[in-house]
């Protein structure tokens, strides 16, 4: 119980009230302990990607191994993931490793690693891709969604179509003032809604946060006893 | 210009379609690319991980520099993969305690700087139109989103007008969010036009 | 009343159609509306042109992936181009492992770009840019940075350690740096301005895309940032300025997207006005 529960509750409590202290005490130690913590920190952290890695192949191996329907495609997932990563390791990150340059004279360290190429020619046409579908499900939604049925979708409907319309050199070119008049929305009663939310949002995660440290918001530590 | 000859350009635009035809409708081509971004991406993220991260910040300081302080936050970090034991997973819950508890612990006191800087630049330091609308507009925001009073009365009457400023920072906000997608658009076509077909400079 | 039963029914893979069209159409024939610049990406290039003194350092996070690189890619660039003709030394730092990417294709590109238009002043990695390797723990490394750069990172990307780069020369914590223009979309941007800028008070600019522009209105009011470029048209606009003051002449991303942008913000419009006369004459049609 001890291990399971309380230990971690008191190492979150211990370094999250250490480190706010640490800000107010600028002594020597206190800078020494600071900078120990942010490089514990950024080792520890390295090693919660590889759990997600690990999750991710474990997901798609269950796939393939229940055969559930598009098995298949986890098999894409595992060969391409496989293949990426051992010519990334073995090949270098952004220029040809000294293995590499070894093994296949035509890579000079001037050259683009083979890592790149697949980053370069395939993953970076694909997901810009898929975030570029949004283009048309917009489209879509601004002619079936988008409309004037109240007071306050019309303040939307009328501040969207000025900016939508003001914000491109056509807009500028049909009327000089749109520039000033954007500027004005944004700076003013635009910003003064985003602060309200922002500051809301900001109080709201200083809440969580000090929850975290006194133990009493325990979700991060996952279910179980 | 003409068309590419180079074989990677080809197999872009080939990917790059492959998931455009989901637009007709969903289709293998589409599938099979969407499943490749996963595994090439996550491959691609284990090699910049091996070569910056494990390389760079634990084996050579502690192969070549000799600096065995690495040993600790590495061990704290090995413990993670204890939840793939049973019996032992629930150690992994130790360097996450840290991670979260010093990462809370430091974000505190940087949070109340912050908050301090914005609710100081909605201090006036002029009597203007501008100044005033910052003022009224952060407040009556702030109390609509504030669920612990019933909107009724004055407080209801308030919580309206901030709605009012949330809807107009909204509508900037999709108009922006058009010109986003678009632009993202924007950026394929020009691969397609001009990397790929050459029609275009 | 049919043609509002025709519109509402059509098919949503003709209004895809469209769009296609009205963006494909003015790349094949340009037209090249004139364009402004708005106060915002004026006073970044202000800022960058007239505070930073030759050989200063400029840090510009590379804090996106390919999803958003249409708008935050041709700002790197244009960022990068303006640094090197004020022969400013560029330092790119992310906190994603996608963002290494980014960075690593900006700087291949610019170099070779700006090495065979300028033979007279050539630019060298490690020497005039590098990118710094990628380092988990974003609020964790942004502090560190605060403290000790070099020992945040080690090395570079390349595995070169800093300690021998010349681009490296002097450069410690913050105070070594003159300016720092975060590229993102995402909530680092507020990280990189409560730790970079508010405890260790670093000068900061924003570059973001479209989406988060009217948000981060609220870091300029406040001085947290002191220009902002948002989305495409933000870096025509950047684009705009290096080409007018410093000549730059090579391929312009952003800039040739605007008429594109531009007919595309027409068909929106157009569009949403339709989808509320149909609205508004079935209502008018169903009252009755």
């Amino acid at each position: 119980m001890f291990i399971r529960r309380t230990l971690p509750l008191l190492v979150a409590g211990f370094f999250g009230i250490a480190t706010i202290i640490q800000f107010f005490v600028p002594h020597p130690a206190s800078r020494t302990f600071y900078n120990m913590v942010l490089d514990w920190m950024i080792i520890v952290t390295a090693f919660t990607y590889l759990m997600a890695v690990q999750s991710t192949i474990e997901l798609h191996t269950t796939k393939i191994k229940r055969k559930v329907e598009g098995w298949q495609y986890s098999l894409v997932v595992l060969i391409s993931l496989g293949i990426t990563a051992f010519i990334g390791i073995l090949g270098g990150a952004f220029t040809p490793s000294t293995i590499l340059m070894k093994l296949i004279p035509a890579f000079k360290p001037s050259s683009t690693s083979p890592l790149m190429y697949t980053y370069l020619y395939m993953q970076v046409p694909m997901q810009s891709t898929i975030f570029s579908l949004l283009a048309f499900y917009m489209a879509s939604a601004a002619f079936r969604s988008f409309k004037a049925r109240s007071f306050d979708a019309t303040m939307l409907l009328v501040t969207a179509a000025i900016v939508t319309i003001g914000r491109v050199p056509l807009g500028e070119f049909i009327y000089k003032g749109f520039p000033e008049i954007i500027e004005w929305i944004l700076k003013y009663p635009n910003m003064a809604a985003q602060r309200g939310i922002l500051i809301g949002v900001e109080l709201g995660m200083i809440a969580t946060s000090l929850k975290i440290i006194l133990g009493i918001e325990r979700k991060y530590l996952g279910g179980g006893k | 210009m003409a068309i590419s000859t180079s074989i990677w350009i080809w197999i872009s635009a080939l990917l790059t379609l492959a998931i455009y035809s989901f637009l007709y409708k969903d289709n293998p081509f589409y599938k099979f690319a969407e499943y490749l971004l996963v595994g090439i991406s996550i491959g691609y993220g284990i090699s910049v991980y091996w070569h910056n991260t494990i390389i760079t910040k634990v084996y050579n300081p502690l192969v070549h520099d000799k600096d065995f302080l690495v040993i600790i936050p590495l061990l704290l970090g090995l413990l993670m993969f204890s939840r793939f034991f049973k019996n032992y997973s629930h150690l992994s819950r130790i360097p996450i305690a840290f991670i979260v508890g010093a990462g809370t612990g430091l974000s505190i006191p940087s949070s109340f700087e912050f908050l301090f800087k914005q609710v100081q630049g909605t201090m006036p330091t002029a009597f203007t139109i501008g100044n005033l609308i910052i003022i009224i507009g952060v407040i009556t925001t702030l109390i609509y989103f504030f669920f612990s009073m019933e909107h009724k009365g004055f407080i209801g009457k308030v919580s309206r007008v901030g709605i009012t400023f949330i809807m107009i920072a909204f509508g900037a906000a999709f108009g922006y969010t058009i010109m986003a997608r678009i632009s993202l658009f924007i950026g394929r076509i020009q691969f397609l036009l001009s990397d790929w077909l050459g029609i275009i400079k | 009343m049919k043609f509002v039963n025709f519109i509402n029914n059509i098919d949503k893979r003709w209004i895809y159609l469209l769009v296609a069209l009205v963006v494909i159409i003015p790349f094949v024939f340009p037209v090249g509306c004139p364009m402004r610049i708005t106060p915002p990406v004026q006073s970044m290039y202000n800022y960058i042109e007239d505070s930073i003194p030759e050989n200063g350092v400029l840090l510009v996070g590379i804090d996106y992936d390919p999803s958003t690189m249409a708008e935050l890619h041709p700002m790197a660039k244009a960022l990068t181009y303006h640094a090197f003709y004020n022969n400013l030394r560029v330092l790119f730092v992310t906190m994603y492992p996608q963002g290494s990417g980014m960075g690593q294709d900006i700087i291949d590109k610019t170099l070779t770009q700006w090495n065979s238009a300028n033979p007279e002043n050539q630019k060298e990695l490690g020497r005039d840019i590098t990118l710094l390797a990628y380092v988990p723990g974003v609020s964790a490394v942004m502090l560190k940075m605060g403290e000790n750069i070099p020992a945040t990172f080690n090395e570079d990307a390349y595995g070169n350690k800093l300690e021998n780069l010349p681009v490296m020369d002097g450069i410690k914590t913050y105070n070594n740096l003159n300016y720092m223009v975060e590229l993102a979309g995402s909530s680092v941007v507020l990280s990189w301005l409560m730790y970079a800028n508010g405890r260790y008070k670093m000068k900061m600019g924003i570059g973001t895309t479209a989406v988060s522009a009217a948000e981060y209105y609220s870091y300029l009011q406040s001085g947290q940032s002191n220009g902002l470029l948002g989305g495409l048209k933000g870096a025509a606009e950047y684009e705009k300025l290096i080409t007018e003051n410093h000549g730059y002449a090579g391929r312009k991303d952003a800039s040739v997207g605007m008429d594109a942008q531009s007919s595309a913000h027409i068909f929106f419009i157009l569009l949403i006005v339709l989808g509320n006369i149909v609205f508004f004459i079935k209502k008018y049609k169903e009252g009755k």
